[in-house]
């Protein structure tokens, strides 16, 4: 069963704070002669990119993957997670014979730069003073996530990518290594995504924050000296997030207004509702594998993304002279990055005449469709990688394992 | 040359459009359906192809078999692509169902350095005889459904099409018309005996 829940909160905890600082994964060091100048023009250096391997590097180092994950995964793609001992968050794709066939490609997956499962981020100790980072790392953007990750594709010896792919905020990831970095992205699947973080979901991003910031368990950021963690306030920014992930249709179809458990209403505020019952679960398994602070930084990395915004206002800019082969992937019900979004990127991409597939799949599953079993977008990503493989001369997987 | 067997599968207007394309070439196919015509361009020239499709299980399958396809609108989304950014842009059997066919046809040839428009002649014989004899729009193999429901908008004989030509300022490079056997009319015949006997019509068209 759930073994999460039942070793409670100090031993889960405890098991994060331990990947935090000394991940499971395979990791890379950088010096701090090679710190990373970011966004907001600080340096940071030396840190730590925690990462996951799947497959093998052939020897032209043609046919590695980069999937770039989104506001709360982890490098755990594929392989199962050391806090929850779930499966990878998407072993639906990835893996032998799936869509990104591991028996054909190499699949690297990183945490991202501010993230709480092995790469540096504000739970991370400061190697200049000994404790957690806390809120005095730096803020960083999606495009110093995918400048982090450089120095780990060196490492790999690859120069260029086969394919970055990433759906929500591992699209942005997707975008912003196709526009900084364009030489080395042979072919980019956005999935989910948008080019910039509209207003509604900076609103949504900012309930969240304001209710970690709200438990007093926050401590301004000091839970770990301090002892506590804002377990209800990371709680509540969870539920209310996770609304945004699925789709009012889902919810009903799953949900109803059955009640949990009962008969009868309780007159009370118990979570009488399964629905809301659900939601708590969410909220409180959550809290069990994520840091706080992680969340504040990784979803103001997301409020700040504005592609077009850093080149002029002009998003085709962004794209100029690539050679990129693109698919930009959306999902009917998916109201948080909805297909108008995903339809402006192609727009942008169209401008500079760049190659471009577009394919929106039918789910009523809303923004967490892409983690899902659809196979529409499995056939969609798989004949996309099947004829970039073949213009990049990667031969197919012949016989058996 | 095309090999015969290959040659049975195709469109006659596949065939010809796929002839008159260069090796290599950047090619847009608004309204490329299935993608069957991208797929012969790409396999019998290996051109650098790319296609519009307003269906949208059209294009899930068209990505799935492996061609560059977006979901879009002729009448729509050719405003986004940058002038001469390809050597043909096609417009394969489409132009009839499109809202504003002179606009469409201007940015083809704003974006394609060549044009190529196919259509169905509505000047066909056997389409002014049902007309005439039935009182009623015709419904063939080419116009299969009715009025009311066939996306067809704006439908046109090959001399209404050529007048357009003049109007947009288009030079005509190559116009070819089919008969009911899909065999090519002789250049030689006159436009008016094309109009009556073509029943579909494949030009290659350039800006003036």
């Amino acid at each position: 069963m759930n073994t999460v829940d039942q070793r409670g909160f100090q031993v889960g905890s405890d098991a994060r704070v331990l990947e935090a600082n000394t991940p499971s994964s395979a990791y890379i060091d950088i010096p701090a002669s090679q710190a990373l100048r970011l966004d907001c023009d600080q340096l940071l250096g030396p840190y730590r990119i925690a990462y996951e391997t799947y497959g093998e590097l052939n020897a032209a180092k043609s046919n590695a993957i980069l999937v770039t994950h989104a506001l709360t995964g982890d490098q755990y793609a594929a392989s199962k997670n050391p806090v929850t001992g779930k499966p990878g968050w998407w072993e639906t794709l990835i893996g032998p014979g799936k869509p990104i066939d591991t028996d054909r490609f190499f699949v690297v997956c990183p945490n991202v730069l501010g993230g709480c499962m092995g790469s540096t981020g504000p739970a991370s100790i400061n190697p200049k003073t000994g404790k957690p980072w806390g809120l005095d790392f730096p803020v960083i953007t999606i495009g110093d996530m995918v400048d982090a990750q450089v120095p780990l594709i060196d490492h790999l010896g690859i120069d260029q990518l086969f394919c970055v792919i990433g759906g929500s905020m591992g699209g942005m990831q997707v975008l912003e290594w196709a526009a900084r970095h364009k030489e080395r992205v042979f072919t980019a699947a956005p999935i989910a995504t948008a080019a910039w973080h509209t207003s509604q979901n900076i609103a949504f991003h900012e309930v969240g924050r304001q209710a970690v910031m709200a438990d007093p368990d926050w401590c301004q950021g000091r839970y770990f000296e301090a002892g506590r963690e804002p377990r209800n306030g990371l709680a509540v920014a969870r539920m209310a997030a996770h609304i945004t992930y699925l789709s009012e249709e889902a919810l009903q179809r799953k949900f109803g207004r059955n009640l949990q458990d009962l008969s009868a209403k309780s007159f009370s505020f118990n979570a009488d509702f399964q629905v809301e019952s659900y939601l708590r679960h969410q909220g409180s398994t959550f809290v069990d594998r994520f840091d706080a602070n992680s969340y504040l930084y990784i979803t103001r990395a997301i409020d700040y993304f504005d592609l077009a915004a850093d080149h002029g206002d002009v998003l085709a800019n962004a794209f100029k002279g690539t050679k990129t082969r693109f698919c930009v992937v959306s999902f009917t019900s998916d109201w948080l990055y909805p297909t108008r979004e995903s339809r402006e990127i192609v727009q942008a991409l169209n401008a500079v005449a760049a190659n471009v597939s577009f394919v929106e799949v039918e789910s009523d599953k809303g923004h967490d469709a892409f983690l899902l079993d659809e196979p529409e977008f499995f056939a969609t990503v798989t004949g996309f990688l099947n004829a970039a493989a073949a213009k990049r001369g990667l031969r197919p997987v012949q016989g058996s394992r | 040359m095309l090999a015969p067997n290959t040659q049975r599968q195709h469109r006659v207007d596949h065939l010809l459009i796929a002839e008159m394309v260069a090796q290599d070439s950047r090619v847009l196919d608004v309204g490329c359906g299935d993608g069957e015509l991208l797929q012969l361009l790409a396999d019998t020239k290996q051109v650098d192809g790319r296609g519009i499709e307003v269906s949208r299980e059209r294009v899930n399958a068209c990505v799935a078999r492996g061609l560059s396809v977006i979901q879009g609108d002729a009448d729509r989304d050719l405003d986004d692509y940058p002038d001469g950014a390809f050597d043909y842009a096609i417009l394969s059997l489409t132009i009839q169902a499109t809202r504003q066919p002179k606009p469409v046809l201007q940015h083809l040839l704003r974006i394609g350095r060549r044009a190529i428009v196919s259509f169905p002649n509505f000047g066909h014989w056997r389409v002014r005889g049902q007309l005439l004899v039935t009182g009623r729009m015709p419904v063939n193999e080419h116009l299969p459904d009715a009025w009311y429901v066939s996306p067809n908008a704006h439908l046109c004989t090959i001399k209404d099409f050529v007048d357009l030509c003049r109007v947009v300022d288009a030079r005509v490079e190559r116009a070819v018309a089919f008969n009911s056997w899909g065999q090519q009319l002789g250049t030689w015949i006159p436009l008016t005996v094309h109009n009556m006997l073509g029943e579909k019509a494949v030009f290659m068209l350039t800006r003036k």
